[in-house]
């Protein structure tokens, strides 16, 4: 295993759809070490919410995982069954979501539904039990518990919801967390305060954490690593400096001066072109249409993912090419 | 804020108001969202103002009212000499050309069963005698400037992507030939790519037809690279305007101050212990009393939650509205 935490190889999953097949995940490459924050950044249907749907083993018709090995720790988590997949799910795994209020049972008071996840393998009359667990992860999470225990999910803000769920991910201590947009639906002062509360949780438990985004700003500042994603591809992984400072692939160098950024002098440099349809994507390396270094194999072939510097991949034909003209 | 004999100004607003009744119960009165509450500026003539605020803040509610989408509760609205709130409904409408809104969502903001051509067509018709030839060389012209094609014009919104059809909404804008631009997040449901490509055609645009913008959004980075004035709101109300160094330089609201160190920065190297507001957005129901943000400003003190702060000028052209501005 390349990583001791999570493994994921050649990883393809396609959704059958009335307009055809969509290959949205193309043999997907990424691993990630206990205790670190990686960070998977990229467009609109790149692929990263369904890599991070297939981690917790929750795609599902019309979506199949037609390729690929997905490694957690020991277990093989692309061929367990749906009882296994339960056990780690909620302990092992836990996952937050963009829409946090929508995201919650609309039905059941805050308090309980943490104790749901809490006692998820006790009987029904043991759930009293755990509510000062519940009441422990609420203030945790700074939440007030006795103004927010009994209140429906509709009665909390963006960003208490948003805490509640933190609360219900982390109360079964989980090794990964996976956080999709877990900020992208806040204003900016509160996206700021649960990334803060983020930050804190995990020094303290010190689990593995996912951070899908597709702000490159809260990706900097969150993560260690950083994988970029593009139509299906993960084409470039390193450390997060090393992402910012010294981008390789031409996605990821296109991608960072597209960003806007305070104090920035410089005129913004777009992309040409759009984001392929992935019903019909197009051959070789998905990105070669709207690349200005494209050249015959990267039509033909999807370039291999090569170590370029130390714990710094890509997945690009140019550096290929390279290697291969200092190898001679 | 304040007149300047040396610049042009096309829009003055004055003490705008804008409440929105809330449903009232049987035993208590009505109650009022301030969406926008005694809000005073002007526009210079081809200048970017950017209004920047979280949500509740009142941005798009003042876009709309400025161009009287919305009816204001009180206040007036200048547009060079004309008073608009004056205006009846068949003046309002020869008036609309002159300016014109580009809205957030390209989803929704473009008719799904209309082809672009009498999409971006249908204002010309209402506003000019035109052949439908002459109508049709203009759909083209305009669709050229926004970066499209003829053969576009033949097509159903669902067949473009969302930065294509937010080309067609500002081409549907332009085409009219207008003064003045709301434009209402135009980029906030686009990726980070496309956003780039059509920040940059606004910009071009603005220059080639000598447009003014009021650019909303809630992306301060986004404002930094467009806009040449920036007021900052906060439910409802300015707490600080100024040229956009003045904002980003030397912000003088502890608000726009704490808004600024919220925005996580794409440069792993600041790793800056950040201050910022605490709890959450106030409702605008029921604003704060005194200062509006005392309830979340880490230097507030006993008078910001009894005293309303006035608006003051800590430096030229620079307006804060707080009891103890930074700096």
């Amino acid at each position: 295993m390349r990583g001791n935490l999570l493994d994921i190889t050649k990883l393809k999953v396609v959704f059958y759809t009335y307009r055809g097949v969509i290959k949205a995940l193309n043999g997907v490459e990424l691993w990630m070490n206990r205790g670190e924050r990686l960070g998977i950044v990229g467009e609109t249907g790149c692929g990263k919410s369904v890599t991070a749907l297939s981690i917790m083993g929750l795609v599902e018709q019309p979506g199949e995982i037609v390729e690929g090995k997905i490694a957690f720790e020991d277990k093989i988590l692309t061929s367990m069954n749906g009882d296994a997949l339960n056990k780690i799910r909620g302990n092992d795994l836990a996952m937050i979501f963009q829409e946090p209020v929508a995201a919650l049972n609309p039905v059941m008071r805050i308090g309980f539904q943490i104790a749901e996840s809490i006692s998820r393998n006790k009987k029904k009359n043991e759930i009293k039990q755990v509510y000062p667990e519940v009441r422990r992860m609420l203030e945790l999470v700074g939440l007030d518990w006795k103004r927010t225990i009994d209140l429906y999910p509709h009665e909390l803000s963006g960003g208490m919801a948003q805490r509640a769920m933190i609360a219900m991910a982390l109360s079964s201590k989980p090794k990964l967390l996976i956080a999709d947009e877990p900020t992208s639906a806040l204003d900016v002062t509160i996206q700021a305060q649960i990334l803060e509360l983020l930050d804190e949780l995990v020094k303290k438990f010190g689990n593995a954490v996912i951070l899908i985004t597709h702000d490159m700003g809260v990706a900097a500042e969150f993560c260690d690593k950083i994988a970029v994603m593009y139509a299906g591809n993960m084409v470039e992984y390193a450390n997060t400096t090393d992402i910012f400072e010294n981008p390789i692939h031409p996605y990821t160098r296109g991608l960072l001066r597209a960003v806007p950024k305070i104090g920035r002098t410089d005129e913004l440099e777009s992309i040409p072109g759009v984001v392929p349809d992935l019903v019909d994507p197009p051959p070789g390396c998905r990105f070669h249409p709207r690349c200005k270094y494209a050249m015959d194999a990267c039509k033909e072939k999807f370039p291999s993912l090569l170590e370029v510097g130390p714990e710094h991949y890509v997945a690009c034909h140019l550096y290929l090419k390279e290697e291969m003209k200092n190898a001679n | 804020m304040q007149t300047e004999v040396t610049t042009q100004y096309l829009i003055h607003v004055k003490h705008l108001k804008k409440y929105f009744p809330t449903k009232r119960g049987l035993f208590s009165s009505a109650k009022y969202v301030k969406a926008v509450d005694d809000v005073s500026f002007d526009i210079p003539k081809n200048s970017t103002f950017g209004v920047v605020g979280e949500s509740g803040s009142g941005k798009t509610t003042l876009g709309r009212t400025i161009l009287r989408l919305i009816e204001p509760t009180s206040g007036t609205i200048r547009y060079i000499e004309t008073d608009i709130n004056s205006l009846n409904s068949k003046e309002l409408r020869i008036f609309r050309r002159k300016m014109q809104i580009v809205s957030q969502d390209p989803y929704n903001s473009l008719h799904p069963r209309k082809l672009v051509k009498n999409i971006i067509g249908e204002g010309l018709k209402i506003h000019f005698q035109l052949s439908s030839e002459e109508i049709y060389e203009k759909v083209k012209d305009i669709l050229e400037q926004v970066g499209l094609r003829e053969e576009h014009m033949f097509r159903y919104p669902h067949e473009f992507s969302g930065g294509q059809r937010q080309r067609i909404a500002v081409a549907r804008a332009l085409v009219l030939k207008p003064e003045f631009l709301v434009l209402d997040e135009p980029t906030s449901a686009l990726d980070v790519s496309v956003q780039a490509v059509i920040l940059k055609m606004l910009k071009d645009l603005k220059r080639d037809f000598s447009l003014t913008y009021l650019f909303i959004t809630h992306d301060l980075a986004v404002i930094d690279y467009m806009a040449d004035y920036v007021t900052v709101m906060y439910l409802g109300q300015i707490m600080e305007f100024g040229t956009k160094d003045d904002i980003f330089l030397a912000p003088a609201h502890p608000y726009t101050f704490l808004l600024l160190n919220s925005i996580p920065n794409p440069d792993p190297r600041i790793k800056k212990k950040k201050v910022i507001p605490m709890g959450e957005i106030p409702s605008p129901i029921d604003p704060p009393t005194g200062c509006r943000f005392h309830t979340r400003c880490p230097y507030a003190r006993d008078i910001c939650s009894n005293v309303e702060p006035e608006m003051k000028e800590v430096h030229k052209g620079h307006f804060v509205k707080c009891h103890f501005p930074l700096g």
